[in-house]
């Protein structure tokens, strides 16, 4: 029998349709944009301003916090100006608009293909490095990595676990990573272990990934502390308490880090990322999109450099179809709809997915039925019909007597209901409000 | 028969006397001296406990009217100075005159002003709908239209007006009690100085983005170029962030900054048309 976590979960349509399309090097735009807060907490500082010249790798805003991560550039050029453009949300974020002119990189980065295993630095000096990088979770949650591996006070990991999992439909970027990049995926799994001084890591990957399995399964016998786990395919594994729950059996309690139980959790493609910063000096700049569709002429892996705009991942798959109804940034379970195509990658951006209109568009909703289904498939254990209602009545105090905190918002909840009703609208909404109040408490 | 009745009798009137007795010395004992005049303040308000003077219904208010030494920071927005001056008579306090006030939703994106560039399926609520993103048209400040504003209004004095992407509030029944303002999550309802006949002179804009941006999103966005801010004899009018303010206390209604405003941003309500205006236009068209 294959592990998987004990609680609820949902099992979409697979649809992967870019499995066994290899990464290729998105060609690098004319310009790009590139905002200045790509990850969870404080934005960073822009260093650079109107009409200065920069080189692929160079800090172009600082982080101003612990919580927070740098910046750099992902192109070379002349900075055309620093201002206001909408995010994926439509807001406007401030982010720095580069034209770009050749591909100069500074002198620092590796550039070479070549494997490096050896490594010599100490923990500190991993961290201090992940810090300077500017490697931030590429699960989707962005959170600053240095962050994460920094225990507080009196907590101690045990066990590091690599999240090969992809549970999201249609997403293939950490998929082909870990076939084309597994010995860069393990040795930087193995900078992690020695940064926060753990002895045994775990790759958990789902059993649709049968060919990476047996690739990593193999490779990791040339390193120490290293397994592979497959899991049984069940959404939503990848989130990382879901994940300690398959892997490890230990259940996160409410309300607390995953350190609690010993565990951290990192994707694959944080620990390819940190490979490249610590062994070829490379800050993150580019990652892997899935550009993805049941319409796409051309369902493609990209290696995109941070800033490149949608419409160009879009043209490369072969154009935007005619009968599209939504652009997801992310994938069809937790990613969001994008209000424009103009926005940028963003170091948070697995995959881009082009929705046709029949399938996207969500219909009008009717009464709760009372089938329990979205009880039983919750993998936090929570009532979302419950949560539901009293976010729609605006009840915040019962609201966190019933831990709306620990929502992970899977959206499995939604995905499950046959009136079709928007049960994590409403959740995200009353978690929003609930968070504000628990905020406000404590000042 | 009969003598059980009257033992019956008895014992109930014995432990009713004994009870009365004792009832009345604890009544006494921890009695709670709660000032008359209370109750009739509150008898004197609204009663609509909406919270629009920012105590936690009539009752807290009238507490507070009865405990303040002048009346100068509590004022009731529905029953408005009518009704303070019966307060104040009661309490033998001044009352202080205030202006009434009335909601205006600072947006004038209807549909034929702002194109609708996506669409939302969401839960239809303004809250949910902005949290997630900044709304159906480019302009990522105007009114998102899901009318979380009419649902929190108490006196229906907000009509939805479906279809025409802006709601609409009705002057008259409106008593600025500031749940809407509270309710809107892109924070364009402004309770402004109440003119009569309802007039207005309102800059229905809330776009703080550059001139360029503001116009390609909208046709009658505020484009902060500051014509009006030079027009004004009054100081009434600000420019912040790109986006002019009318502070309705010091506009004097001379109208002269809706003249100038090039993107009719600024709008007139409730004016008899102007004549002498549009004759000299005229005028000038022909010569």
């Amino acid at each position: 029998m294959l592990k998987t976590f004990k609680l609820g979960g949902v099992h979409p349509p697979e649809n992967k349709l870019s499995a066994d399309k290899k990464i290729e090097i998105l060609p690098i735009p004319k310009t790009v944009f590139i905002p200045v807060a790509q990850h969870i907490g404080a934005p960073a500082t822009p260093t650079v301003k109107r009409g200065d010249e920069v080189k692929v790798g160079q800090i172009i805003a600082k982080s101003s916090s612990f919580v927070s991560t740098n910046i750099h550039s992902s192109v070379s050029g002349k900075v055309k100006k620093v201002d206001l453009s909408g995010d994926s949300s439509g807001y406007s974020k401030q982010g720095i608009f580069i034209d770009v002119s050749g591909d100069e990189w500074i002198e620092d980065i590796d550039r070479s293909e070549n494997l490096v295993k050896e490594f010599d630095l100490d923990g500190r000096k991993i961290v201090q490095k992940i810090q300077d990088a500017g490697i931030v979770g590429l699960g989707g949650a962005t959170f600053p990595t240095h962050v994460k591996l920094v225990p507080p006070k009196g907590m101690k990991a045990e066990v590091l676990l690599i999240n090969g999992v992809e549970c999201e439909p249609y997403l293939t970027s950490d998929h082909r990573l870990m076939l084309e990049k597994g010995d860069e995926i393990l040795v930087g799994t193995q900078i992690l272990m020695k940064a926060m001084n753990v002895e045994k890591a775990v790759i958990g990957i789902e059993n649709n990934k049968p060919d990476a399995i047996k690739l990593l399964s193999e490779k990791v016998k040339n390193y120490k502390g290293l397994s592979v786990v497959a899991l049984k395919v069940q959404y939503p594994q990848g989130g990382e308490k879901q994940l300690i729950n398959a892997v490890t059996g230990k259940e996160v309690p409410s309300g607390g880090l995953p350190i609690a139980v010993g565990a951290v959790v990192s994707n694959v493609g944080t620990a390819f990322a940190v490979y490249e910063a610590i062994q070829k000096n490379k800050p993150l700049f580019e990652r892997v999109v899935t550009i993805t569709g049941k319409g796409v002429a051309n369902p493609s892996n990209f290696k995109v450099r941070i800033g490149t705009a949608t419409t160009e991942l879009i043209e490369a798959a072969g154009g935007l179809p005619e009968n599209t109804g939504k652009v997801i940034s992310g994938g069809p379970m937790m990613g969001r709809a994008i209000a424009s195509l103009d926005i940028p990658v963003t170091k948070g951006t697995s995959g881009i997915l082009l929705m046709p209109e029949q399938e996207s568009v969500r219909g009008d909703y009717i009464s709760c039925i009372r089938c329990s289904r979205c009880v039983s498939v919750c993998p936090m254990g929570l009532e979302p019909y419950l949560l539901m209602t009293l976010g729609e009545k605006h009840v915040f105090d019962r609201l966190e007597d019933e831990k709306v905190m620990d929502c992970i918002e899977c959206g499995s909840c939604s995905y499950t209901c046959p009136s079709n009703r928007p049960l994590l609208d409403y959740i995200r909404f009353g978690k929003a409000k609930v968070g504000q109040i628990m905020r406000s408490r404590k000042k | 028969m009969s003598i059980t009745i009257v033992y019956t009798i008895a014992t109930l009137s014995i432990i009713g006397t004994a009870a009365a007795v004792i009832l009345y010395f604890v009544a006494q004992k921890f009695k709670v001296f709660e000032d008359p005049r209370i109750d009739q303040v509150e008898e004197a308000l609204p009663s609509a406990n909406c919270g629009g003077c920012g105590y936690a219904g009539c009752r807290a208010f009238a507490e507070a009217c009865v405990k303040a030494s002048d009346l100068g920071n509590l004022n009731c927005p529905v029953g408005g100075n009518e009704t303070m001056n019966d307060v104040a008579s009661l309490l033998g306090l001044e009352a202080v005159k205030k202006d009434p006030r009335v909601a205006y939703i600072r947006c004038n994106g209807t549909c034929d002003h702002r194109p609708k560039t996506s669409n939302f399926d969401g839960a239809t609520t303004c809250a949910i709908s902005a949290s997630v993103y900044s709304g159906e048209s480019d302009c990522e400040f105007g009114c998102l239209g899901h009318g979380d504003c009419v649902d929190s209004c108490e006196f229906d004095a907000i009509d939805l007006r479906a279809g025409m992407g802006v709601p609409l509030i009705l002057d008259d029944k409106c008593v600025a009690c500031g749940a809407c303002v509270e309710a809107c999550p892109k924070d364009l309802i402004e309770l402004r100085k109440k003119f009569p006949k309802n007039r207005k002179i309102v800059v229905a804009c809330r776009n703080e983005a550059k001139g360029g941006v503001a116009r390609k999103a909208c046709k009658v966005a505020c484009i902060g170029c500051g014509k009006c801010e030079k027009e004004c004899k009054f100081d009434a009018i600000t420019i912040v962030n790109n986006l002019a303010f009318i502070d309705s206390d010091k506009c004097k209604l001379c109208r002269k900054c809706v003249a100038v405003c090039p993107t009719n941003a600024i709008i007139e309500l409730n004016f008899p048309p102007r004549k002498i205006k549009v004759v000299e236009k005229k005028e000038n068209s022909t010569a």
